[in-house]
């Protein structure tokens, strides 16, 4: 390990290996059943950003990514599930198991589809970068952005939409920590304070939404449709 | 120095909004925002007659397109504040839910006026992001099931786009740093933008176009734009469809000067195809709508449409164009929602298949709501009139036929759907009893009459200092 060459190497795979496991939580945050697993595979994932900034902050002595990594252990595993535990309580324990658009096998099917599309649509973007900037971040972070995207389309309970939010968002930074990396740290502040409002604002609309309905099944919510409008009932301002 | 100030102002009035007497968030909200209409007219005049405000160097700045933005923001802040302050008296609600109101109104207005003075572009991303939480829960202030459903969407898929606009913006940072660094603002991006490799600045706007085009309501990432539209109280309607639409359209026309300097990416191309999309598509939707306020909503999703269209095509007077539209659009939708919001507080209900002969019920609320509607349909005295037929000039000189064709059909379609259905409305012989006529509060008149009066004028003639902040915003989006 003396040998700085050796240690930078040793970072890389580290990252890869760390790359790895990010896209598999994004992929467990697709298939998972449970609310509460959702929630725990989330900040499994937020770690792992965490683990990259700070595998590629060394590997590039980058105080900036260190920044980046402090931000995001202070802010993604720990405040924002404690705000979503503290207000969705109840939704979070419910054992009731989540039902899906798609069945999870084909889900997971077309997930993996995505994956590779965002390989592929990566590959002219790392030719345009500069060595440094490349690396397995940029198709993994696409990657996340899209399984993020497909969770929001197939999910139609409040928590895992507002878990599929925020790993889409994971996704973007995953590849922002790679190509972006000397983005200045006020934006990153900004940008985690962003995320717990994000959090904060949806818990009081999931909130509302559960006791307008009983449920917090947004899926359900089909009421304001173009052709559906004539059977909607008169509604008087008060 | 200016600029902070007027960002800090509505901050401020957020704050003392949460204080416990009777009527002080409403006092002070209309005191803030007449402040912040004051500020940016001062801006404004700056900018016109001696050049760009820097307050902090490559974080805030007001060139002649912000100016413009700011002013529209800044203008319907105060006529919105005024027709709050009737609206929600008229509705009885508690004082707590009041406050909240207030103060999520002022902070709604503070992320807007951040818009377009920031120029740092992940920090306008951010306030982007802001704009669509601080407005999340006035969509659902009804509190109905159909409210909580709008916000949900309206929140759900602005944060998705969003994300993906995050990235666009990081892949833009790394497009920077491979033309060999600089500012990362919108004018070091111009400046750096020749020696930026080709697929990073097609994928950086690509996904901004997208992402932010979900909060514009581009077609087809418009699905949540009538609910949401629809749904809110009407002077928060007047902001969303008014002002918040055109404030995200500037972030991104600010990319297509960056994107001149790549012609293989076809930015413009992408640009027209949007907007004529949007515009199709909402003018069919116009026809077949039974809510007056998902009516003007559908419009708003049209003049984006034609905004994009305009800033699309290549000559300096489509580009002048552009921001006229934006100008008229605003200053005409915020009168449509405040009398959407004058016939909803005198018929008791959205459904324009139940109000007919709603000129002898209200005649005000009548006069007001076809004022509007052939203000925005583009009737000719209006001044939406004057600015989609300078577009059409432009295009028709740049020899864009098909485009303009196709634009010219899809307004005229638009404009017989609004007019079909305002007619019935105003006209049409009423099967029920008429109502008692309801008293309409007077700061809902007065708002109501400020923003017409303005309509007419600005149909008649256009002062010469606009017409400068209009050209200098059009040559911001030219370099």
């Amino acid at each position: 390990m003396n040998d700085p060459l050796q240690t930078l190497s040793v970072l890389d795979s580290l990252n890869s290996l760390v790359g790895g496991l990010f896209l598999l939580t994004a992929f467990g945050i697709v298939a998972t059943r449970q609310a509460n697993g959702i929630l725990t595979l989330f900040i499994a994932q937020s770690l792992l950003l965490a683990a990259s900034a700070l595998a590629l902050g060394l590997r590039y002595d980058s105080w900036h990514l260190y920044g980046v990594a402090l931000v995001n252990v202070i802010a993604k595993p720990v405040l924002i599930p404690w705000i979503i535990r503290r207000t969705v309580h109840e939704e979070i324990h419910t054992r009731r198991e989540i039902d899906q658009v798609l069945n999870i096998p084909t889900s997971l099917l077309i997930a993996l589809a995505l994956v590779i599309l965002a390989y592929f649509l990566t590959i002219p973007l790392q030719r345009a970068v500069a060595m440094e900037f490349r690396g397995p971040n940029v198709p993994i972070g696409f990657a996340g952005l899209f399984l993020g995207a497909y969770t929001l389309a197939v999910r139609r309970e409040a928590v895992p939409l507002l878990i599929g939010l925020l790993a889409m968002e994971n996704g973007a930074f995953f590849a922002g920590i790679s190509l972006a990396r000397t983005l200045p740290l006020l934006v990153e502040l900004a940008i985690a304070t962003d995320g717990l409002i994000i959090v904060f604002i949806t818990a009081v609309l999931i909130r509302a939404v559960h006791q307008h309905i009983g449920t917090t099944e947004v899926g359900a919510l089909t009421r304001l449709k173009e052709h559906l409008t004539e059977d909607m009932p008169e509604e008087v301002a008060r | 120095m200016n600029v902070i100030v007027l960002l800090a102002l509505p901050v401020v009035a957020a704050i003392l909004c949460c204080l416990p007497w009777r009527r002080v968030a409403a006092i002070v909200t209309l005191a803030s925002s007449l402040a912040v209409l004051v500020g940016s007219v001062q801006v404004a005049r700056h900018v016109v007659n001696t050049g760009p405000v820097v307050a902090i160097p490559k974080w805030i700045a007001v060139d002649g397109l912000s100016a413009l933005v700011l002013l529209l923001i800044a203008f319907v802040g105060v006529t919105a504040a005024f027709f709050s302050w009737g609206y929600l008296s008229a509705n009885s609600h508690a004082p707590k839910r009041l406050r909240l109101y207030y103060a999520n109104y002022n902070l709604f207005i503070f992320s807007m006026l951040a818009i377009p003075v920031l120029v740092e572009p992940t920090l306008v991303w951010i306030v982007v992001e802001l704009t669509t939480l601080c407005s999340a829960l006035l969509v659902c202030f009804e509190n109905t099931r159909e409210a909580l459903e709008a916000a949900w969407k309206y929140v759900v898929l602005s944060l998705m786009g969003a994300a993906v606009a995050l990235l666009g913006f990081l892949v833009l940072f790394a497009a920077m740093q491979a033309a060999g660094g600089g500012n990362y603002t919108w004018d070091g991006l111009i400046a750096a933008a020749p020696k930026m490799p080709t697929v990073l600045l097609q994928t950086a706007f690509v996904l901004i176009l997208v992402g932010l085009g979900t909060k514009v309501g581009l077609v087809p990432m418009h699905t949540w734009l009538p609910d949401a539209h629809s749904q809110a109280p009407s002077p928060v309607c007047a902001l969303l469809s008014g002002v918040e639409t055109t404030a995200v359209l500037y972030v991104i026309l600010r990319l297509l000067p960056v994107l001149k300097a790549a012609p293989a990416a076809h930015a413009e191309v992408w640009a027209m195809v949007f907007g004529l999309i949007s515009v199709g598509v909402a003018a069919f939707l116009l026809l077949q709508v039974r809510d007056y306020k998902r009516m003007f909503a559908f419009s708003t999703v049209e003049h984006m449409g034609i905004i994009l269209l305009a800033a699309g095509l290549g000559t300096s007077s489509a580009r002048y164009g552009a921001l006229y539209q934006a100008l008229t659009h605003t200053l005409t939708k915020s009168f449509c929602f405040f009398a959407a919001g004058v016939s909803l507080l005198a018929v008791g209900t959205r459904e324009i298949a139940s109000v007919r002969g709603l000129i002898r019920t209200s005649p005000v609320a009548g006069a007001s709501l076809l004022f509007g509607g052939l203000a925005i349909a583009g009737a000719p005295p209006f001044a939406v009139f004057l600015s989609e037929f300078s577009i059409f000039k432009a295009g028709l000189a740049e020899g864009r036929y098909l485009a303009m064709g196709l634009l010219v059909f899809f307004v005229a379609v638009g404009f017989f759907g609004i007019l079909l259905h305002v007619n019935r409305m105003v006209f049409g012989t009423s099967n029920v009893d008429t109502q008692p006529p309801v008293r309409l509060p007077a700061s809902c008149l007065a708002a109501l009459s400020v923003t017409g009066a303005l309509v007419i004028a600005l149909g008649l003639y256009l002062p010469l200092p606009l017409h400068k902040l209009l050209q200098l915003g059009a040559t911001a989006l030219e370099r």
